[in-house]
């Protein structure tokens, strides 16, 4: 009887320890074949990022800015992404400096652009009054409609001094394109890298100047 | 004569006898149609469940005609939409129908979920039906979604451009998030062709096989009815209940009517109105896509409209978070809330027909905010529109905060025992 009790104790323990190392097993196999998953699903995630022809699609574009009038605008198509070129009268540069109470972001610090257009013009200093700008609202990505006359506008409201409206959500941005407060965008519309040669603007390269 | 008619039903019988033993189809047949058990006052609001499956079924097979002759590259697929409008032969057909059958599936859906809502179908026991129901009602819109981009036109372009910027919003992934879902710097070939991968092979499979245990979770736990009772508290000696019916044929046949009424319906706009004055169809879709020109008044679809409104409602920066960011934050708000319904709602009594009015009240409110937020979103915003949007807004969220408490104030009607109707 005793010796039968004891056997019974040390199969027991024997198969507590069985169990154990059963489920340290079990829990290893699972382990690494969950770190096999993972490897074999990088390939697939990887292969959905941009490739490398969308990667080299974007090169400078070029454009030869005197055929623009006084108070034109044109869009030139760059990576894909409508870019506004404006030049704008001296009553439009004017009408910066009195729209500024109702910007959300007047100095452009929380917006992007090159050192050398974070100004009131976020303009190359060279050439203020030509503005150059990605048309893309900082809300949702929509192409924002130019409502350049100065004065009353249904979209723009009272005080107008030309400017962006943005019809999908009802954004509003001022000729240099920085954000009015109160509009679902939060920051002004980017400023792509750019930069002159004699007529003849190339966006998309500045050399890495900073003036 | 009559014995070789018997050995015929012997050889039928010997033949399914052959297939059951490996192949269940007796027992399914029985469990879910033969001898499943539903109220039997089930009323027209019940036709959603089997018209959204018949749209489902639809879909795809017009789908797969469409994808015969579409080609998902941003070179071609405008071209290759019209193609199949004016060269392919009753092409105009099977694509309106598949146009025409997208809006009519959330028609559907929506109605189907509404039922849920006044009958308390989303109540106990069947919180899972109601929960894989809401997982559904997401993929299918994700379906909407990917399916819109592919005629390529500016509507569809930009249409894509604002909700995958969405995503934008998320800290720190955003940026790379959204350049993934594109593949591209901006909505490209790459974008269009991933599009046409997930809308007519990934979201269909996940969409069939949702279906499929929306359905097992149901006939696990029984239909609900306009009463809002269970009918296996009264059952005869063999166990069945007896205010139950078999499902086939009563509710087979009866739903077959509700199928030819819907389809005099559906095709009546599939061939006399298929744009819907441009709500199924919108205008600016006509031109192809332009990455430089966003269409003056740009509106999603009008089955996503009420959350795009709520989208563009919020205009106001709380906590030091933008208001972009709220923005999206309680458009994805807005759809998880109805996840939550079965345990927001603390009625005793599960039917519209017993509850107490505060809950009715809210229900109307409710509606209206919904329809005028719907209605909104098609439209340009104005400061007024903005302002009602916001109010609207609050209202449809109130409807799910305060849901716990108007749910468990008020009187409402005693329950019957056995469930209400006139005999058929």
């Amino acid at each position: 009887m005793t010796d039968h009790h004891e056997n019974d104790q040390v199969s027991n323990e024997s198969s507590l320890e069985d169990a154990k190392r059963r489920r340290f097993l079990t829990g290893i196999t699972a382990g690494f074949g969950a770190v096999g998953g993972a490897v074999a699903v990088t390939p697939f995630v990887l292969s959905m990022t941009p490739s490398e022809r969308a990667k080299n699609a974007g090169a400078p574009v070029q454009y030869d800015f005197s055929r623009i009038e006084n108070g034109q605008m044109v869009k030139v198509e760059w990576r894909g992404k409508p870019v506004v070129l404006l030049k704008r009268t001296p009553e439009m540069i004017a009408g910066l400096e009195k729209i500024e109470p109702s910007l959300a972001d007047p100095t452009s610090l929380d917006s992007v652009q090159p050192v050398y257009a974070q100004n009131d013009a976020r303009a190359d200093a060279a050439k203020p009054e030509m503005l150059v700008m990605e048309g893309i609202c900082t809300h949702l990505g929509c192409s924002p409609v130019e409502k350049l006359a100065i004065g009353p506008d249904p979209e723009m409201g009272e005080d107008s001094q030309g400017g962006f409206f943005c019809p999908c959500h009802g954004s509003k941005f001022d000729l240099s394109g920085r954000v009015y407060k109160n509009v679902p965008a939060t920051s002004n519309m980017p400023v792509p890298p750019y930069k002159y040669d004699g007529d003849v603007i190339t966006i998309g390269e500045d050399d890495g100047r900073t003036a | 004569m009559a014995i070789h008619r018997h050995d015929n039903h012997q050889s039928a019988n010997a033949f399914m006898e052959w297939i059951d033993r490996r192949l269940p189809v007796t027992k399914v047949w029985n469990e879910h149609l033969a001898e499943y058990m539903a109220a039997k006052n089930l009323n027209f609001w019940y036709f959603f469940g089997s018209l959204a499956m018949l749209m489902l079924v639809i879909q795809i097979l017009t789908g797969i005609f469409l994808t015969m002759h579409y080609k998902p590259d941003a070179e071609l697929a405008f071209a290759s939409v019209e193609y199949i409008m004016r060269d392919v032969p009753f092409g105009w057909l099977v694509r309106y129908m598949h146009s025409t059958g997208a809006s009519a599936f959330f028609v559907i859906v929506y109605l189907h979920m509404f039922r849920g809502l006044i009958y308390g179908s989303h109540r106990e026991p069947r919180e899972l039906v109601w929960l894989i129901g809401c997982v559904i009602f997401v993929a299918l819109m994700a379906e909407a979604f990917m399916g819109y981009l592919l005629p390529w036109g500016n509507m569809s372009y930009w249409g894509a451009q604002v909700i995958i910027s969405l995503f934008d919003v998320i800290p720190y992934f955003g940026p790379i998030l959204t350049e993934w879902i594109r593949g591209d710097f901006v909505i490209s070939d790459a974008t269009l062709n991933r599009f046409f991968a997930f809308h007519v092979i990934l979201l269909p499979l996940i969409l069939v096989f949702l279906v499929f245990l929306h359905l097992v979770a149901l006939h696990q736990v029984g239909s609900n009815n306009p009463d809002g009772i269970d009918i296996y508290e009264h059952v005869d000696e063999d166990g069945k209940p007896l205010d139950g019916v078999a499902f086939h044929p009563y509710y087979v046949v009866k739903d077959l009517v509700g199928v030819c009424g819907f389809l005099i319906i559906y095709l009546g706009i599939v061939f006399f109105a298929p744009d819907f004055g441009g709500i199924f169809l919108e205008k600016d879709n006509f031109a192809p896509a332009n990455p430089l020109q966003t269409p003056p008044d740009i509106v999603p679809l009008w089955y996503f409209t009420p959350y795009y409104s709520i989208l563009r409602a919020n205009t106001f920066n709380f906590f030091w978070i933008d208001a972009k960011v709220w923005g999206v934050v309680f458009m994805g708000l807005a759809i998880a809330v109805f996840f939550l319904l079965p345990w927001l709602d603390r009625s005793p009594v599960k039917s519209i027909r017993y509850r107490s009015a505060p809950f009715k009240l809210a229900l109307v409110l409710f509606l209206i905010a919904f329809f005028v937020l719907g209605y909104l979103g098609m439209n340009s915003p104005t400061p007024a529109r903005t302002l009602l949007a916001q109010v609207c807004s609050i209202i449809y969220f109130a409807f799910f905060i305060l849901m716990p408490w108007f749910t468990s104030i008020g009187k409402t009607k005693p329950v019957p025992d056995r469930v209400t109707s006139d005999a058929h």
